[in-house]
């Protein structure tokens, strides 16, 4: 655990009253993201437990993005993004892990622009599960059902499973890389700004499905919309300019007593 | 209101007139090559037949068909593919895929680049040195082969790493942030989608190497040969040397016969410049993403 870190510290009893039992899933320790000289995100501490949908609001450029690009080790990708401090999942330091494909396989990644990869819409669901092994069509065929149905797909595509992902319209292709990033059987699951590319509607039903989904897993959801943060969160994160600036209970930043008055001006649209 | 002003009229004869000069020299680019095809058709169509292509040179060469240059070139062709493709792909796909950017990578690509430059008299010479003498493969299709792997492995290492970096980079991390490997994304997303490109420049590869001369004269293939190669390490006639040969090295020879040969050279790399560019035209009719 990180000593003097009030933060952490707040935020743990803020879970507790919720959940008493709720262990941690990912602890941030310290953590300071730059991209050469650059600074964008420094000061992060803060715990995310066990079946929580922790959200994460904020203005552009305020290193959301960037904060999930280091839960998953993307920083390898680019040579000039620097990650220091810790992020601890499961207990383990993520940079000492030396088995990083693991971890990335442990985690479900969905960002904003939607990646159909050039496969068909089957392939590309049963493309995790195949890489871990799975060789069994019978066991894909039900994986790929599953996932397809969760995301909110599969009525559209079940008669073309076999045409190509890429070539489905954007908000489909983003549903396929939501029902990918499940295909994974993730322990975590992040999801940024998911909604962009998809109608209102399923995007309901995505959030539905999310919420069901928080018995099995637990959901990091970067979200540029306030209110489904409220919809959704359980705990919602504040970043600002590069700073974490609030850690609460979702309705706390809404309704009850914040640290700064920031976090309540951006909630209620003054700014951002 | 778009009554045309005197400016006006003036910019849509300038534009009137470079439409027709651009058009000009653009037909001026086809003539030569309607020329050439032309001329060969006229002077040597005559001596293509089946018998022509399937029998051996007799008399000397001045008469008789191209059978054995015919047979060794698609040999030798064939050997320098099985080396080139390989070697040439195999670097491609670690230097879009593996390498990093650094002194290194900066350092083969240049190579690559020169390697591109080099004449292809060098080359040759370069394989009499490493192939014939030095690694003792004497004038053989193996050395010539070599020779002519070496001088188009540039062309497969540009063609190959341009369709792998034609793959949207989105892809790779889609892959990678699941837990796939490099070699496991290569294998499953970004080769697949690449491997037509590669195709095509393979097929402009062969166009090339089929007409190449200089490097092949000193290291396998052979002015005349009464027999068929049996193994890489034997000589052979090639098309391109032999058109050479009767063009230039043999009196006597009926004129129609050097077109004729001619015909058969540019008819193959014509057939593998169609065969890409239908390939291409495909490709684009099934665009992925």
């Amino acid at each position: 655990m990180v000593e003097g870190s009030e933060k952490v510290v707040t935020a743990a009893q803020n879970i507790h009253t919720l959940r008493p039992d709720a262990r941690v899933k990912l602890e941030i320790a310290d953590l300071a993201i730059s991209y050469g000289a650059q600074t964008i995100l420094s000061d992060v501490n803060f715990s995310i437990y066990e079946h929580e949908i922790f959200g994460i609001i904020g203005p552009a450029n305020a290193g959301k993005t960037s904060f999930i690009k280091a839960v998953n080790r993307m920083d390898m990708f680019t040579s000039s993004m620097h990650v220091d401090g810790q992020i601890l999942f499961n207990g383990r330091d993520n940079k000492s892990l030396r088995n990083v494909y693991a971890l990335r396989n442990r985690i479900g990644v969905v960002f904003p622009l939607p990646v159909g990869l050039p496969l068909s819409v089957y392939d590309n669901v049963a493309l995790a599960p195949r890489l871990s092994g799975i060789k069994s069509k019978e066991k894909l065929d039900v994986i790929v059902e599953r996932c397809l149905t969760r995301a909110a797909l599969w009525d559209e595509v079940k008669d073309r499973l076999d045409s190509l992902g890429s070539l489905l319209s954007g908000g489909q292709q983003q549903r396929l890389t939501i029902a990918r990033a499940l295909s994974q059987d993730p322990e975590l699951l992040m999801l940024d700004e998911f909604s962009i590319a998809v109608d209102p509607v399923t995007t309901m039903r995505i959030e539905d499905v999310l919420k069901e989904l928080k018995k099995e897993v637990t959901i990091i959801l970067v979200t540029n919309l306030v209110q489904q943060a409220r919809r959704l969160a359980d705990r919602t994160a504040f970043f600002l300019e590069g700073k974490c600036v609030e850690v609460g209970i979702t309705e706390e930043l809404f309704t009850g007593t914040v640290k700064d008055q920031r976090t309540r001006d951006y909630v209620e649209g003054r700014f951002g | 209101m778009f009554v045309a002003t005197e400016l006006n009229q003036q910019d849509r004869k300038v534009q009137g007139l470079c439409g027709i000069l651009f058009m000009l020299m653009t037909g001026l680019l086809i003539l030569p090559v309607l020329l050439i095809l032309g001329t060969l058709i006229y002077k040597g169509g005559s001596v293509i037949s089946a018998e022509f292509l399937f029998s051996e040179p007799t008399n000397g060469m001045t008469a008789g068909g191209i059978f054995p240059a015919l047979y060794g070139t698609i040999w030798l062709v064939g050997v320098a593919l099985l080396i080139s493709v390989p070697l040439g792909v195999a670097a491609a796909v670690y230097l879009s895929e593996y390498a990093g950017d650094n002194w290194f990578t900066r350092a083969i690509n240049l190579a690559i680049i020169n390697l591109a430059g080099v004449p292809s008299i060098v080359h040759a010479l370069f394989g009499v040195g490493a192939f014939v003498l030095f690694f003792g493969f004497g004038t053989s299709i193996l050395a010539a082969s070599l020779t002519l792997a070496i001088m188009t492995l540039p062309v497969v290492i540009v063609a190959t790493r341009e369709s792998l970096q034609a793959v949207p980079h989105a892809f790779r991390e889609a892959c990678w942030n699941m837990g796939a490997t490099r070699w496991q994304t290569i294998r499953r997303v970004v080769l697949p989608n690449a491997v037509s490109g590669i195709l095509t420049g393979v097929i402009l590869e062969v166009s090339r190497t089929t007409g190449e001369t200089a490097p092949i004269m000193f290291t396998g293939a052979a002015f005349f040969l009464p027999f068929l190669p049996e193994s890489v390490f034997d000589q052979t006639m090639a098309l391109s040397l032999h058109l050479y040969v009767v063009a230039t090295q043999v009196p006597g020879v009926p004129e129609e016969l050097p077109y004729g040969v001619a015909l058969v050279l540019i008819a193959i790399v014509l057939l593998m410049n169609s065969l890409s560019i239908a390939f291409r035209m495909w490709l684009r009719g099934r665009k992925k993403w």
